[in-house]
C-alpha cells in the first residue's frame, strides 16, 4: 500500500531536491506558533500538519490571513484541539500568507505506460474543468521545463494580470525541475502534488504540498531513459 | 532481442521473394499478393508454392518449399494456414531466407490459444534466425525494390516516406495519400500483431536507412510506454518522425491521492512524451500524411515568420487569420525595405502588407520576381502562396467550351497554362535557392488535378496542398521541428 507524507514531510522532500518553498515552522503550541509568526512575518497562515490529513481545506484546517499573535495563538490552539488519533499529527504549520489572484498546479504522477511524469496545469478551483495541463516524463531537461510553461493554452494568464507582474517563468521552472529531480531520487514516489502553486508578485510559491510513496507495487518504475 | 538491419534488409531488398499459399482463385490473398508482386515490376526472382503444383498467373508453382533453390530468396510472404507455417519457417530458413511476413490470421488477435501459438511463433522464428513480421498484416511495400508484396491495393509512388503502422487499414490510407498527392514513400510496412517486429522496431531501421528521410506511423494500444519513448527519441534525433495515435490506453491503476494522477490522461501523457522527443504528433490521417510529406519535400524554415503571398484578396486575409491563430507561427510585418521593393512592381492598389495581395497588378513576370523579393529577405523565414491555377482552369473551360482554338482561345489557353506552370515551377526554384519552405495551396489540386499549376507543382516533387489552413498546419509542424532542434544546440538541416 501507499502512503502519503505529512505537508511538512512533504515539502522538506521537495525542499532537498530544488523545489522552492515557502519558509515555514513546524510548531507544537500556541507560543510557539507566535514565536514562530514574528520569525516568518505577519500575516500567516496556521495548518494542522499529520501524516494522514490530505484534505485539510475541507475539515477547517487551514487557518488564514493571521494578523497577530491573538489570532495565531487562538488558531493554533483550535487546530490541535481539533486533531483526530487517526490524523496522525506531527504538529501546526506556520508560513507566511501568500497571497495572489493567480494560481497553477504541478506535480508528479505515475502512468501505467510511461511511468513518472512532470505534471505543470492552471491551477484555482476550475483547475480539472479548464485541464489546460502539460505533461513531460521523468526526468526533463530545462528546455523541457520551459517548454511546459509555454506549452499551457492560457499565456493570456502569464503575462501582466490584474496590477500584478507577469510569471517570472524561471520560478516555474525551477520547480518543474525539482519535482523531476525528486523522482529521480526516490523511485518509489507515486505522486506528488503542488496545488496550489501561487503566483505572488510574478513568483510562482508552493503553499502545499502532498507527497505519496510507496509506489514498487504499482509496477510505476520507469527504465531510466533519458528522453534528450 | 530486436530484429537486425541484415534482416530488415532481407525484408526490404530481398535477392527472391516467394509467396508460399499462392492461389489460383482470383479473390484469395495467395493469389492477390503473387499479382502484386508481379505487377509492380519487382526485378527480383518470384517464386510461389501451391499444393497441386498449379500454375498461377503463368507462372509454375512449387509444391513445396523443398524445390526452391537454395539461396535465390531472401523473403517469405506467408498466405498459408496458421497450421502450415512451423513447418513451412524451418524449411524456409533451410533455404537461406531470412524475413518472414506473415498475413496468416488466428493468433494473438484470437484468444488464449491464438496468442500460445503465437508465442510458438516467435520462439521458432527467434530459433530460425527469420525476422517475422506480422502475423495478421497486410503487406510490405518497398519502392527501392519495386516490391509491392500485400493483399491490398495500391503501390505507391516511390520517394522518401517510411510508412509503419499497427493497422494495416492506415498503410492504405498513407500509401492512398501518395498517390494522390504524388510525395511518395520508400518503404511501407503493416505489423499486425506486431509479435516480434514492432512499430518502433521499424522506425529504428528508417533512422539508419538511406532511401528514408521521414517517419510516418500510426501506434494504438501501447504497452510499454518508456521503450517507446526511448525509440522514438532515437529516431526522431535522426529524422523527422509523424505519429498518428489511436484510441485511448488503458488507465490501469492511478494514484488515488494525487490531483495531478487525474489532470495527467494518457493523451495528455502521450502527447507530451511526443514534445518531449521531437516527435511530430498529428490528429487526423490528412494532417499526418501532409506533415510526413512536407518534411520530405521543404526544407525547415529557421524561424516563425511567415508571408503570403496572394493572387486575390479573401484568401489571404483567411489565411494571414489561420497563421495568427496558430500559437507558434507569426504572421511578419512587412519589412520597409520589401515593401518599397513590392512597390516597384504592382501597381499601388497591391495591399503594400502581409498578406501581399497583388490585387490583380501583375503582369508576365511579376509573380515570380515578387516571390523572389519575398523568400530571399532576411526577415522572412517562410511563404505561403495562393492563386495558383485560377487562369489555367479558366482556360480549361476555354479549352472545352465548344469555341476552341478559334477565336484566339488557342494562344490564351496555352499563355495561361504556361504561366501557371512557371509560377509552379518558380516556387520550388526559389525555395532551393533560399532555403526557405514555400508551400502552396490551392483546392484545385483536388478539383482539377491536371491543372497545369498543381500538376506542375506535383512535377517538382512537392505538395500542392488542397486548402491554405492545411499548409498553415503543416508548416507550423515543420517550424516545431526546427525550434525544437534550435533549442537543444541540434544542427537543423
Amino acid at each position: 500500500m501507499s502512503h502519503t507524507l505529512s505537508e511538512a514531510a512533504s515539502k522538506a522532500l521537495l525542499a532537498g531536491f530544488g523545489v522552492p518553498i515557502a519558509p515555514e515552522r513546524l510548531v507544537d503550541s500556541p507560543e510557539a506558533a507566535v514565536a514562530a509568526s514574528e520569525d516568518v512575518g505577519y500575516p500567516v497562515v496556521a495548518k494542522l500538519c499529520g501524516d494522514n490529513i490530505a484534505h485539510k481545506t475541507e475539515r477547517g484546517l487551514v487557518r488564514l490571513n493571521l494578523g497577530d499573535a491573538v489570532a495565531v495563538g487562538a488558531a493554533t490552539a483550535d487546530l490541535l484541539a481539533a486533531a483526530r488519533p487517526e490524523d496522525a499529527v506531527t504538529g501546526v504549520l506556520v508560513a507566511p500568507m501568500v497571497s495572489g489572484d493567480r494560481e497553477l498546479i504541478a506535480g508528479l504522477a505515475t502512468d501505467p505506460q510511461f511511468g513518472r511524469t512532470v505534471l505543470l496545469g492552471v491551477g484555482g478551483v476550475l483547475a480539472e474543468a479548464v485541464a489546460d495541463v502539460s505533461v513531460r516524463l521523468v526526468p526533463i531537461t530545462r528546455v523541457d521545463a520551459e517548454e511546459m510553461v509555454e506549452d499551457l493554452s492560457s499565456q493570456a494568464l502569464l503575462g501582466e494580470f490584474r496590477g500584478e507582474p507577469a510569471l517570472d517563468r524561471g520560478s516555474v521552472v525551477d520547480v518543474l525541475l525539482g519535482l523531476s529531480a525528486t523522482a529521480e531520487a526516490v523511485p518509489d514516489l507515486v505522486s506528488a502534488d503542488l496545488n496550489p502553486l501561487i503566483v505572488h508578485d510574478g513568483r510562482a510559491v508552493a503553499v502545499d504540498a502532498l507527497v505519496e510513496l510507496g509506489g514498487a507495487e504499482l509496477g510505476g518504475a520507469e527504465l531510466g531513459v533519458s528522453p534528450s | 532481442m530486436s530484429p537486425t538491419t541484415e534482416q530488415f534488409l532481407a525484408l526490404f531488398e530481398p535477392r527472391g521473394v516467394v509467396i508460399a499459399g499462392a492461389s489460383t482463385h482470383p479473390g484469395k490473398f495467395g493469389f492477390v499478393s503473387l499479382h502484386n508482386v508481379l505487377a509492380s515490376g519487382y526485378g527480383g526472382k518470384v517464386f510461389a508454392t501451391n499444393l497441386e503444383g498449379s500454375p498461377v498467373l503463368g507462372i509454375p508453382t512449387l509444391r513445396s518449399l523443398d524445390e526452391l533453390p537454395e539461396g535465390e530468396a531472401d523473403l517469405i510472404f506467408v498466405c498459408t494456414p496458421k497450421a502450415a507455417n512451423p513447418d513451412l519457417l524451418r524449411a524456409a530458413a533451410a533455404k537461406g531466407i531470412r524475413a518472414a511476413f506473415l498475413t496468416s490470421a488466428g493468433y494473438g488477435e484470437a484468444g488464449e490459444e491464438g496468442r500460445r501459438d503465437e508465442d510458438e511463433l516467435i520462439a521458432l522464428c527467434a530459433d530460425l534466425g527469420i525476422l517475422l513480421v506480422g502475423p495478421n498484416g497486410q503487406g510490405v511495400v518497398s519502392t527501392p525494390s519495386h516490391l509491392c508484396a500485400q493483399i491490398v491495393a495500391p503501390y505507391p509512388p516511390a520517394g522518401r516516406i517510411g510508412v509503419a503502422s499497427q493497422s494495416g487499414n492506415f498503410v492504405s490510407s498513407f500509401m492512398n495519400w501518395s498517390c494522390a498527392t504524388g510525395v511518395g514513400i520508400s518503404r511501407a510496412v503493416s505489423a499486425g500483431n506486431a509479435a516480434a517486429t514492432s512499430v518502433t522496431d521499424i522506425l529504428r531501421f528508417y533512422a539508419q536507412d538511406d532511401a528514408t528521410s521521414v517517419g510516418l506511423a500510426y501506434m494504438e494500444g501501447i504497452i510499454d510506454g518508456r521503450e517507446v519513448a526511448a525509440a522514438l527519441t532515437d529516431v526522431a534525433a535522426t529524422m523527422p518522425v509523424v505519429v498518428m495515435k489511436g484510441g485511448a490506453t488503458t488507465g490501469g491503476a492511478r494514484a488515488a491521492a494525487s490531483h495531478t494522477g487525474s489532470l495527467a490522461t494518457d493523451d495528455r501523457t502521450f502527447d507530451g512524451m511526443c514534445r518531449q522527443a521531437g516527435v511530430t504528433r498529428a490528429a487526423t490521417v490528412d494532417e499526418a500524411f501532409e506533415a510526413a510529406a512536407t518534411f520530405a519535400t521543404q526544407p525547415l524554415p529557421r524561424g516563425n515568420r511567415v508571408v503570403v503571398m496572394t493572387t486575390a484578396g479573401g484568401w489571404g486575409v483567411v489565411t494571414a487569420d489561420a497563421i495568427t491563430r496558430h500559437p507558434d507561427l507569426e504572421l511578419a510585418p512587412l519589412p520597409d525595405d520589401l515593401r518599397d521593393a513590392v512597390d516597384t512592381k504592382l501597381p499601388p492598389r497591391w495591399s503594400r502588407n502581409n498578406p501581399v495581395d497583388l490585387a490583380g497588378g501583375e503582369t508576365r513576370d511579376t509573380i515570380p520576381e515578387v516571390m523572389e523579393m519575398i523568400a530571399s529577405h532576411p526577415g522572412v523565414d517562410a511563404v505561403v502562396y495562393l492563386g495558383l491555377g485560377i487562369q489555367s482552369n479558366q482556360a480549361r473551360m476555354l479549352r472545352e467550351g465548344g469555341f476552341h482554338p478559334d477565336h484566339g482561345l488557342d494562344r490564351i489557353v496555352a499563355y495561361h497554362e504556361r504561366q501557371d506552370a512557371r509560377f509552379a515551377e518558380a516556387a520550388h526554384d526559389i525555395s532551393l535557392a533560399t532555403g526557405k519552405p514555400i508551400l502552396t495551396a490551392t483546392e484545385l489540386a483536388v478539383a482539377f488535378p491536371d491543372n497545369p499549376g498543381p500538376a506542375t507543382v506535383r512535377a517538382t516533387g512537392r505538395l500542392c496542398y488542397p486548402s491554405a489552413d492545411r499548409a498553415v498546419t503543416a508548416l507550423g509542424h515543420l517550424w516545431r521541428r526546427s525550434r525544437y532542434r534550435q533549442r537543444r544546440d541540434l544542427p537543423i538541416g
